[in-house]
């Protein structure tokens, strides 16, 4: 009896120990995918940036030289800046437009009015279309001869305002951010309803007592809760613009069409990377350092930017 | 809370002249889809003078947008499943075992957020003509997968710790192995987790074009999307077709969403508010 009791102890350990070896087993494919498709391309991506290519064949290691080719040398210095200025406009309007108006919407909805619940799947609806097709779309909308807008426009009598939207360089990046806010709306809205909806609401009773309303409930009691979701939606749209492709692609080509007034980083990347940059010949050392430079840019602000909130909301 | 009537007037103006703006290109898009297009050019925001199928007749001999179709349902269904399994092995593992490195393992994934994946276009295309995957849909399926790892582990991740350890402790005792644990008790219990994974993967995977933009040549390998952009390319003076091809390639989602609208903006937001 003894003895069997022993050997079932022992039997039970044994089996424990080969669970607890299996278990590891668990995280492994997740990791494999994860780590070959992610982040392999990542480091690879940094390491072609130091040599010299010749279509995909890998040459010499040249150190530097493309980073300093990419802000020294024209044509592409000249583009990386063009570029840059675009995704930073793009940055800046989406914050303005797309959060500033998805924000007062999202305040709105918060006031109880009634058919809330159809007003946001009528505000998200966009959102739930490809990109392609959301650039397709309105570019048949924005056609100068037979789009919807110009007719629409002409029928309110705003004749004057009727516009080639794409074809002219002063309209066309404005155009495309404009198309990318209608896309992105409903998401913030929702965003921002959350944030509000998480706001206690013995805190905003306490504060109509005490005789706040309209705005200064908005911009004392309720302005410093919403900062979390603020710090989401900002942090969100600074890596939306600066990755900023499909949309451009879809309307304007991989040329940033009309004269490279709508180009971003992504579609120069993309140039330089798969042809049409300089000619029809591919630039991987120069594709390469303008992704690692443009992901070091991203990540660098992102970090410092939740950083900087978190201290905020400390201090709060 | 009480509001004067014009401030309330106020609010529903604007609420709703932002609804409108919304959806009326997409109303619009339906509508001139059933129209022919020389009806499209003289008569652009009328309604259709009949019900007019022969657009999506031409569409689909156009173009092989069955075979897109059918593409897009593979690729999403595909990488949306082995996304479930690969995520909630490495999930559990990460919420439920407490080794040192646990949670280097969960910053390492979380990592993967931050990363845009675009960027690294070039050693991915490498990679996928080295393994013989250009104009293959697991290419596609295999970058689904790996991208919508990270914030599944997320999600999932933080639904685990809000679980109970008893009923797992329970079954443990009754000798039931850690995979059986996983599938039979906490699985089951894990439901609302699981369809938010599912929502937010299967629009990225339904709706993505950059991938089979640079992945797939072979026509008959396309997805919706980038079948559009042959569609586009090749007949885009045909605007009935061109609508018909649009409203065919959102329709899925568009109706999915009816039939489940909340789950679907609770399922997105749930992701970015975390």
């Amino acid at each position: 009896m003894q003895t069997m009791i022993q050997t079932e102890t022992v039997k039970q350990k044994k089996r424990k120990k080969q669970k607890r070896w299996g278990i590891h087993l668990f995280p492994i494919p997740a990791l494999f995918i994860y780590g070959l498709f992610i982040v392999y391309p990542l480091v690879a991506a940094i390491t072609y940036s130091f040599y010299d290519w010749k279509g995909i064949q890998k040459q010499a290691f040249v150190g530097l030289e493309n980073y300093k080719n990419l802000f020294t040398l024209e044509p592409f210095s000249g583009m990386f800046w063009n570029a840059f200025g675009h995704n930073v406009l793009y940055f800046v309007v989406q914050m303005v437009v797309q959060n500033g108006l998805a924000f007062f919407l999202a305040f709105i909805i918060f006031q109880k009015i009634r058919g809330a619940e159809l007003l946001k799947m009528a505000y998200f609806l966009p959102r739930l279309l490809s990109v392609i097709v959301v650039g397709f779309l309105w570019k048949l909308i924005l056609n100068p001869n037979f789009g919807a807008l110009n007719v629409i426009l002409s029928k309110l009598g705003l004749e004057s305002w009727k516009k080639a939207w794409l074809g002219d360089p002063d309209t066309a990046l404005m155009t495309i951010i404009l198309v990318n806010c209608w896309f992105g709306l409903g998401f913030a809205i929702l965003i921002f309803l959350a944030g509000f909806q998480s706001i206690p609401k013995e805190l905003i009773e306490a504060a109509r007592l005490d005789g706040a309303k309209g705005l200064t409930m908005l911009r004392r009691i309720m302005m410093p809760l919403m900062m979390p979701s603020i710090m989401i939606m900002t942090v969100l749209t600074f890596i939306q613009s600066f990755e900023a492709f499909e949309l451009v692609y879809a309307m304007q080509g991989s040329q940033g069409e009309p004269y490279r007034s709508t180009d971003t980083l992504a579609v120069y990347f993309y140039r330089l990377a798969f042809g049409g940059a300089t000619g029809d010949s591919t630039a991987i050392g120069l594709g390469s350092a303008l992704a690692v430079v443009l992901f070091l840019f991203i990540c660098v602000f992102t970090a410092l930017f939740l950083n900087y909130m978190k201290k905020k909301e400390v201090e709060m | 809370m009480k509001q004067s009537i014009w401030m309330k007037s106020f609010y529903y103006i604007v609420a709703f002249l932002f609804a409108s703006i919304s959806l009326y290109p997409i109303i619009l898009m339906i509508v001139s889809s059933f129209k022919p297009t020389i009806e499209i050019f003289t008569n652009p925001l009328s309604l259709p003078k009949s019900f007019h199928f022969q657009t999506y007749e031409k569409l689909l001999d156009q173009v092989p947008f069955m075979t897109y179709f059918y593409n897009s349902v593979f690729v999403s269904v595909v990488s949306v499943l082995l996304i479930l399994i690969t995520t909630s092995l490495a999930a559990f593992y990460i919420a439920r075992y407490t080794y040192w490195w646990n949670n280097i393992l969960f910053f390492v994934f979380l990592m993967g957020m931050m990363i845009p994946i675009k960027l690294g276009i070039v050693p991915l295309f490498i990679l996928m003509k080295g393994l013989g995957l250009t104009n293959s849909l697991w290419s596609l399926i295999l970058m689904y997968t790996a991208q919508g790892i990270p914030l599944s582990i997320l999600i999932l991740t933080g639904f685990f710790r809000t679980m109970p350890m008893e009923l797992e402790e329970a079954a443990r005792m009754d000798g039931a192995s850690d995979l059986r644990i996983l599938w039979n008790v906490v699985l089951p219990l894990m439901r609302p987790a699981l369809g938010t994974v599912m929502i937010i993967n299967f629009i990225q995977s339904w709706n993505d074009f950059f991938f089979p933009l640079i992945f797939i040549t072979n026509e008959m390998k396309k997805t919706i999307p980038v079948g559009m952009l042959s569609l586009f390319g090749e007949y885009s003076a045909d605007w009935g077709a061109l609508f018909a091809g649009l409203t065919l390639s959102s329709l899925p989602m568009l109706i999915l969403f009816f039939i489940a609208s909340k789950q679907f903006m609770e399922g997105l937001t749930a992701g970015a508010v975390k």
